[in-house]
């Protein structure tokens, strides 16, 4: 039994290797944000959310579009959903209150514990075969409609009825009968070891059979030894089968897992919809391209971990690069650009999952690889500097670069000097182009910017932190060229008065 | 008789006591590595509280003169030493004062106090003759040293002595049997019966050849008795009671055997203790330290060989060799301006000068053939910090108010260290802000240290001296560590660090492939 829903034909893997820059992804994209909305503080969901979101970048287009499907059923029937979510938790955790039993050194607790397991867990099935009779015609995506046909299948009356049967007869009712032969091992060595134990307090006793003064106090009354080796030869009986009904609980188990860790990324995703929805922000479901081809259309596109963490809308970016490679984003400080490149970052994860995305339209092409280039605080282990550390962050990107990544580089390179930052990055960012990276890059090097604007005019898309006329900023960012100054000027008149 | 008092061995006078001892570290400890400095010097004493004292800077040159007495009496390796093991002992009667808090049972806790005032009593005579054969000229060790022979010579400490000796002596004679049967048993007095296990043992040992198997179990070994054995403890304290009742007694009677002062001598020793063992491990590696001279009059400061203390720490763990570097001031001057390239010492070199003053103002030796240092009222550190979503303002914004808030705190007694700062703007803009905030630092006469990209900084005014970071003359990727006095020369050596990361275009088309 299969849920199958994450993936066509496989099952969703919660132990999997996340990418290599899985923390990088996490800090520059404020990933956290985006997991416990999904999560709303389920433990659970969090991980779940988070291996969804960044095992995407290695799915294919046809998952992505599987998973569309299954999600826009999710929409439509929520409360659904959430019931299959709840009964597979629901099993999951009485199971647990039961699996002392499993830990047990007694088959006779492990076979009691796995038959109240089994018992439980026949019920939490009849609950999902009766949702699957009752509820299937509400569904129309392929994943959903394979995942009731198969409860149906698998578990028929007929079925239910052996297993209750099974059930009952180890219960032993009328006792075990047991045949035994005798074996080599056996435990009696050890008393015969102990005959010392037993001269000794016969000495003891003769020692104190003469009279002394002293004081005697007793202990409650406890004697098991009888009743043990009773129960062990029990146990040996009835050893195999509670070893084959322990592995079964075990195996249907491990369905509820299945089960919940894969409609766990979809109650996720219901449960960020309902905030982004009431917050009154819009999703779409975007449009994914094929790897090779090179598209990025958007249009009101939104960082959503901005918009989670201040609870309102936020200013949403409209652009087409169609088949460019190079987004170059430049102007004011403060002007909503790494807001910006964050939301593309961002988007392009929700969609390679079979998410929406936080935009009125989405459209890109997959990737391969997502990588973060930020720039970091000075390194505290002092080992390196920041330039140093920069490029040999940069050079572990280029380590495990893909054949169609997207790279978002965020004020790189810009420890160092800008004359020399700008030829670096230059040389990089050429680089990365001619294999084929798709390339955002916010920058405040007047000198790079400029350059990359003469020089790839035709590849390369410019997109402009927006200033009102009165100094204030739009966080709107619009098509232009790099701009030869920042703003400092007026923020140092902000600051420190007009007149220092 | 001199009075039986004595302050501090921190502070000489009673009214500067640390009695508001900060519990946080100073803004500026993470930027200078000073936090690292202090964790390491502390690290294993964490029962003495000694952070706080690290946290709170000396007012006056009287009371860095003060430690750097004591801090010269402790160089003398016999003292040191027999100070250390005082702690030890010390210790050791706390832990043992805490399993008397821990217990249940009222004949174990009193016996385990009855270890701690013997431990006490032990620490106490061993510190009177230490002291007593030590050559002291310390104020602080001094005034010490007579209120502990005061203290040592007093009534009460030798009849507390006495009663401890002799309450020792009378528990070491009960000697008692258990008898164990069914589910009682039965405790009696010792009446010389033989050892079984020996007699056990010694019958079966011709047979003894060779390993085998270990089939012992293990015993708890928590110190806690359960109620079987507490009950046998009732039965034997019934055989002996008057060794046990004066047991009883002697634990109601004294409670407060521990003297305050000798107390709070055993943690403030530790300060100077702590800083010296660390101090030895840079010691030991041919790394200098020095007795800085202080001045308040003047910012003529100077330090030569000295080093980053937690990066130092770092090197010597991992083997490394430690670079060592000079500076000094002579009027008018009073800022020095770092440029060169990357990776080439530049942090760490303001971070040393950070690190120095402030070590210098808790009265500590300093890294350093021979200093002279500037006790300032304040220091201010602006190093880059990391970009986050919680600060809407945006970095330069946040920059700018970072440095006002700080120009307009400090005053010309004030030490100012700025890491690479303005980094988030364009080249026009850092320049224009940076011209316009060191005016601001030369009006003010502050010392300072500015590490930048921003070559026209070094050549500033008749206050800014420029430092360079090098690289080997042979080799530009080699860097030497050392932060020479001469003029910005404008290189960074960008190209060279891509080179070594393999990530100039031609490395990366190879690379890649394509």
């Amino acid at each position: 039994m299969k849920a199958f829903l994450m993936f066509r034909d496989r099952d969703f893997d919660l132990q999997g290797k996340l990418p290599w820059n899985e923390a990088a992804l996490t800090q520059d994209l404020e990933l956290t944000i985006l997991f416990n909305a999904m999560a709303l503080g389920d433990k659970f969901l969090f991980e779940g959310a988070k291996r969804a979101v960044l095992s995407g970048v290695k799915n294919d287009l046809d998952t992505i579009l599987y998973r569309q499907r299954i999600l826009q059923d999710c929409l439509k029937n929520p409360s659904v959903v959430r019931e299959l979510y709840t009964i597979a938790v629901e099993a999951i955790e009485s199971e647990r209150k039961n699996h002392w039993g499993f830990f047990s050194r007694y088959p006779s607790s492990i076979l009691s514990g796995a038959i109240d397991v089994l018992q439980m867990f026949v019920g939490v099935l009849k609950r999902l075969k009766k949702i699957a009779d009752e509820q299937s015609g509400n569904f129309d995506s392929e994943g959903f409609s394979t995942f009731f046909t198969m409860l149906k299948r698998e578990l028929g009356d007929a079925y239910f009825a052996s297993v209750e049967d099974h059930l009952r007869e180890l219960k032993f009712r009328e006792g075990v009968l047991v045949s035994a032969e005798l074996g080599k091992g056996n435990r009696g060595i050890k008393y015969v070891l102990r005959k010392a134990h037993e001269r000794r307090e016969s000495w003891i006793a003769r020692i104190f059979a003469k009279s002394l003064p002293a004081y005697t106090f007793a202990i409650g009354e406890r004697d098991e030894s009888g009743a043990r080796a009773l129960s062990e030869l029990r146990d040996r009986g009835i050893h195999l089968a509670a070893n084959a009904l322990a592995q079964s609980a075990d195996h249907i188990l491990s369905f509820f897992h299945m089960l919940r860790a894969e409609l766990g990324f979809y109650v996720g995703c219901l449960n960020l919809h309902g905030q982004l929805t009431q917050q009154g922000e819009l999703t779409t479901f975007p449009v994914p391209a094929a790897p090779g081809e090179r598209r990025h259309a958007f249009r009101g596109l939104y960082d959503v971990c901005l918009a989670l963490k201040l609870g309102r809308r936020v200013v949403g970016n409209d652009g087409d690069a169609g088949r460019k490679e190079l987004v170059i984003i430049t102007g004011a400080n403060q002007g909503g650009k790494s807001t910006f490149l964050r939301s593309i970052g961002l988007s392009q994860l929700m969609m390679q999952c079979g998410m929406f995305a936080s935009a009125e339209e989405f459209s890109a092409n997959v990737c391969d690889g997502l990588f973060t280039h930020y720039k970091r605080e000075e390194d505290t282990a002092m080992k390196s500097g920041k330039f140093d550390e920069e490029l040999s962050r940069m050079s572990g990107i280029v380590d495990n670069i893909t054949s169609n990544p997207l790279l978002l580089l965020n004020e790189s390179f810009a420890a160092t000097n800008e004359r020399e930052g700008s030829e670096i990055a230059k040389q990089i960012i050429c680089a990365l182009l001619e294999s084929r990276a798709k390339v955002f890059f916010v920058t405040h090097m007047y000198e790079c910017a400029h350059g990359f604007a003469e020089s790839r005019r035709e590849n390369a898309l410019f997109l402009r932190a927006e200033r009102q006329s009165d100094g204030g900023r739009t966080f709107k960012l619009s098509e232009g060229k790099p701009l030869k100054t920042s703003y400092g000027e007026d923020l140092y008149g902000t600051v420190f008065g007009a007149n220092r | 008789m001199p009075p039986m008092t004595f302050h501090s061995l921190l502070v000489r006078n009673p009214e500067d006591a640390l009695t508001k001892t900060p519990l946080e570290a100073p803004g500026f400890f993470v930027d200078l590595n000073l936090d690292q400095i202090i964790d390491a010097i502390t690290a294993g004493k964490q029962e003495y509280g000694l952070k706080p004292f690290f946290y709170t800077p000396l007012q006056n040159v009287d009371g860095i003169t003060y430690r750097h007495e004591i801090f010269h009496d402790l160089e003398e390796r016999t003292l040191f030493e027999n100070l250390k093991s005082f702690g030890h002992t010390m210790r050791a009667m706390r832990d043992q004062l805490a399993q008397t808090n821990k217990l249940h049972y009222q004949y174990q806790k009193e016996r385990w106090f009855l270890e701690a005032v013997e431990t006490y009593g032990t620490a106490v005579n061993s510190l009177v003759r230490d002291l007593s054969l030590a050559e002291l000229n310390s104020r602080g060790l001094l005034a010490f040293r007579q209120f502990l022979t005061n203290y040592a010579n007093s009534e009460h400490f030798s009849s507390l002595q006495s009663e401890t000796e002799r309450l020792f002596a009378d528990l070491s004679s009960v000697k008692y049997c258990l008898r164990i049967k069914d589910l009682a048993i039965k405790v009696g007095k010792y009446e010389s019966e033989m050892d079984y296990t020996a007699s056990v043992e010694d019958t079966f040992s011709k047979f003894k050849q060779g390993a085998v198997k270990d089939y012992r179990v293990k015993f708890s070994e928590d110190p806690e008795m359960n109620h079987v054995e507490a009950g046998v403890l009732d039965l034997v304290a019934k055989l002996y009671p008057e060794v046990f009742s004066s047991l009883d007694r002697y634990y109601v009677r004294n409670g407060n055997y521990l003297n305050e002062t000798i107390a709070r001598f055993d943690r403030e020793i530790q300060f100077y203790l702590a800083y010296l063992e660390h101090v030895a491990i840079f010691r030991r590696a041919g790394l200098k330290f020095c007795y800085p001279e202080m001045c308040v009059d003047h910012k003529e400061v100077y330090d030569y060989e000295g080093f980053d203390l937690a990066l130092a720490h770092k090197l010597l763990g991992g083997r490394s060799s430690v670079v060592c570097n000079d500076f000094s001031l002579k009027e008018p001057e009073r800022i020095f301006v770092v440029t060169g390239p990357n990776q080439g010492g530049k942090t760490t070199f303001a971070r040393t000068f950070g690190q120095l003053h402030y070590l210098a103002s808790i009265g500590c030796p300093v890294p350093g053939r021979q200093a002279q240092l500037f006790l300032a009222d304040r220091v201010f550190t602006h190093f880059e910090k990391e970009e986050d979503l919680n600060n809407l303002r945006g970095k330069l914004h946040d920059d700018l108010l970072r440095i006002h808030d700080m120009l307009s705190q400090a005053t010309g007694n004030s030490i100012l260290i700025l890491n690479e700062i303005l980094t988030s703007t364009t080249l026009q803009d850092a320049l224009f802000l940076s011209k316009r905030i060191m005016d601001q630092i030369c009006h003010l006469g502050a010392l300072c240290v500015w590490v930048t990209f921003i070559d026209e900084l070094a050549s500033f005014g008749e206050q800014t001296v420029s430092m360079v970071s090098t690289v080997a003359l042979d080799d530009p990727t080699v860097r030497t560590f050392k932060i020479m006095r001469r003029p910005a020369d404008g290189l960074s050596y960008a190209i060279a660090i891509a080179e070594k990361y393999r990530v100039t275009y031609d490395r990366l088309k190879e690379r890649m492939g394509s």
